[in-house]
């Protein structure tokens, strides 16, 4: 396993009142939790991953995801069974996505 | 008429927290010791596995046709929904904390394996707890209906607390045994049991042959509204039975003649064929509507 | 040591004890009266004759004999792997088994288990791990499964998990890891009639009331979590 911190840059996301989850820990799958940060123009992850050694990989797929959506403002935990890029980048639009539209 | 294949939603395939957003009453899912407020498994950590926030099980309140009840569902997707510590621990509490609010009802929504030999000994003894809790539960008069149709089915120390719950729904797709046909197959043989055999697997475990025989109250299509309207159905009018020697009896006496008459078989088809069924191979083939018409004209 | 000896030692004011099937059934005498006996020898796989040999046993025991303490004596591999005793639904009559112990204890019957050899998984969750309190002779096997299956199955290294079980009671097979997660009360060296009548009295004097594994496994440094996490569930407010 291996955890890895990362810190965007992120244009503030509405800040909504709950967490939300998305994704089951399954073989090539992973959960993404999104919470309320601190910081309204950056998003926070931290990643535990059974696939080592592919920190630049996810670099890459969150750096793009945080640039090209407004995630500002959240702490986002991801726990990763191997999942590929693609599946990633889905479950973390469906994340935000959720996370925006669960404010209740 | 059958509900057109585009409107279902496959209990099998759904997760956990899809199996309780389309059984319970809409908005009323209201989640105890939500992911957010909860940290994985220290022992999966240790073994250099990534865990679940939630464990792999979700324990909530929520409404069932507006009455106020409990639910646990398991994620057979995480750890094949095996019980470790937290796990574990969370059912029992939720249990708990059905008596203490006297629930309606508790819905545990079984997809497991059984223990998670990871945490091997702290999931035994977890199930060995929850089963005192499903007792203590129906003994205060609350219901706790198990529904079994996920991927895993009901299996080991699980399969064991389904059988203890006051009634089970099941799905053609559910599965409920003690040993999985893959360690019958390692320890026994091939012979003994083919686990690849896909046919028998669902002959002698699946969710046609437990409700034939009894051992499930309940069966219904593979879709969530199914299991939501089977559970209201069941709920409807129940009264928990206090726990009593008679009724016991009444159980052991029915197991008896169940073995002493059935001890020899070895596949579904003849055991359909001793309890009166015309033409046990066309079983396999029939709805749920026509087994449903099948037990029901069986002789008692 | 066999059955007799052990048998001998626990109740030396006499017992009448059957073995069929390797299913014990009987009585023995002790201070505190009559207790009935049974469980299953010889790493005994459970099967449904033998889980409803012991049931009907409970019932009978119950009914002829209200408030009489039952003694288990454990020795079994787990259940019986066979397709044709999973045809006929096999957690169905551990489960049976399961309900008939719990029944006496809500009825006024003081319960203890002994593992005599052996104590494996669903052979032990059915019976022995049902009773109020459990109890294991020093060279006894409790497990859910050896080292090398469960390296096996979960795909660890096998001396990975030697060394991880050396500090973890939470997956080192053994009883003395029972004793820790709070499952089993106490060691006993030796099968003794002194030990045994201090667990019935045990037994006899405290509530029937509930299950405490999760808080002496916090006492006893085993499980550190599952009590927390219980009573988090019990007592929280209900989430958004």
């Amino acid at each position: 396993m291996e955890t890895l911190e990362f810190r965007f840059n992120s244009k503030p996301a509405p800040r909504a009142a709950d967490p939300a989850l998305c994704g089951v820990v399954g073989s090539g799958n992973l959960e993404i939790l999104v919470k309320p940060g601190m910081q309204p123009d950056a998003c926070q992850l931290s990643i535990k991953t059974s696939a080592r050694g592919f920190a630049e990989t996810w670099q890459a797929v969150l750096g793009s995801f945080a640039a090209s959506h407004a995630a500002g403002g959240t702490v986002i935990a991801i726990n990763d069974m191997g999942a590929t890029p693609a599946v990633v980048t889905l479950r973390l639009a469906q994340a935000l996505a959720e996370y925006q539209g669960g404010a209740r | 008429m059958i509900a057109s294949l585009a409107s279902r939603h496959s209990w099998f395939e759904a997760t956990a927290r899809a199996r309780l957003a389309g059984l319970l009453d809409p908005g009323s899912f209201s989640e105890i010791l939500p992911p957010a407020e909860s940290t994985p498994s220290p022992h999966l950590a240790r073994l250099d596995l990534p865990g679940a926030f939630d464990d792999g099980v979700v324990v909530c309140h929520g409404q069932l046709e507006k009455r106020p009840i409990f639910a646990i569902a398991q994620e057979g997707q995480f750890m094949g929904g095996a019980v470790g510590e937290i796990h574990g621990a969370k059912i029992v509490g939720l249990l708990r904390r059905a008596v203490q609010e006297k629930a309606a009802a508790v819905l545990f929504l079984i997809d497991s394996g059984g223990v998670r030999l990871h945490e091997a000994n702290a999931g035994l003894i977890a199930i060995s707890e929850i089963m005192r809790a499903v007792l203590d539960a129906r003994a205060a008069g609350v219901p706790v209906i198990a529904l079994v149709g996920g991927s895993c089915g009901a299996f080991g120390g699980m399969g064991i607390v389904a059988k203890l719950c006051s009634a089970i729904i099941i799905s053609e797709e559910g599965r409920l045994a003690l040993s999985g046909p893959e360690v019958i197959e390692t320890v026994a043989g091939v012979e003994e049991f083919d686990s690849k055999d896909r046919a028998l697997v669902w002959r002698v475990t699946g969710g046609k042959h437990r409700y034939l025989m009894g051992d499930c109250a309940m069966l219904v299509e593979d879709d969530i509204a199914a299991f939501r309207s089977g559970a209201t159905e069941l709920l409807t009018g129940w009264t928990e039975p206090a726990p009593s020697v008679a009724n016991l009896r009444a159980s052991q006496q029915a197991l008896e003649y169940r073995l002493a008459d059935y001890a020899a078989y070895r596949d579904g088809l003849q055991v359909w064929a001793a309890l009166g069924v015309a033409e046990p191979d066309t079983v396999p083939l029939l709805d749920r509507d026509s087994m449903v018409a099948l037990k029901e004209g069986l002789p008692t | 040591m066999s059955l007799n000896d052990i048998l001998d030692k626990l109740f030396p004011a006499g017992h009448a004890v059957a073995v069929a099937n390797q299913v014990i059934t009987g009585e023995a005498t002790t201070a505190q009266g009559a207790v009935a006996v049974l469980g299953t020898t010889d790493a005994a796989a459970i099967d449904h004759a033998m889980a409803l040999a012991l049931s009907a046993y409970i019932l009978d025991t119950i009914e002829r004999h209200p408030g009489r303490p039952l003694v288990f004596l454990v020795d079994t591999s787990g259940q019986a792997l066979s397709r044709s005793q999973e045809l006929l639904c096999l957690n169905g009559s551990l489960a049976h088994l399961a309900q008939c112990v719990d029944l006496a204890r809500r009825q006024g019957h003081a319960s203890l288990s002994l593992v005599t050899a052996n104590a494996v998984s669903g052979g032990f969750l059915s019976f022995g791990l049902m009773a109020d309190r459990a109890y294991a002779l020093a060279d006894a096997q409790v497990r859910v499964m050896d080292l090398r299956a469960m390296a096996r199955v979960t795909k660890i290294a096998h001396e990975r998990l030697v060394e991880l079980a050396a500090g973890s009671p939470i997956f080192a097979p053994g009883a003395e890891s029972y004793v820790r997660m709070g499952a089993i009360e106490a060691i006993w060296p030796v099968p003794s009639a002194s030990l045994l009548e201090e667990a019935l009295a045990a037994a006899g004097q405290a509530a029937p009331a509930s299950d405490q594994r999760q808080s002496c496994a916090v006492e006893r440094g085993g499980r550190q979590l599952a009590e927390g996490i219980a009573k988090a569930v019990q007592n929280a407010a209900r989430g958004a």
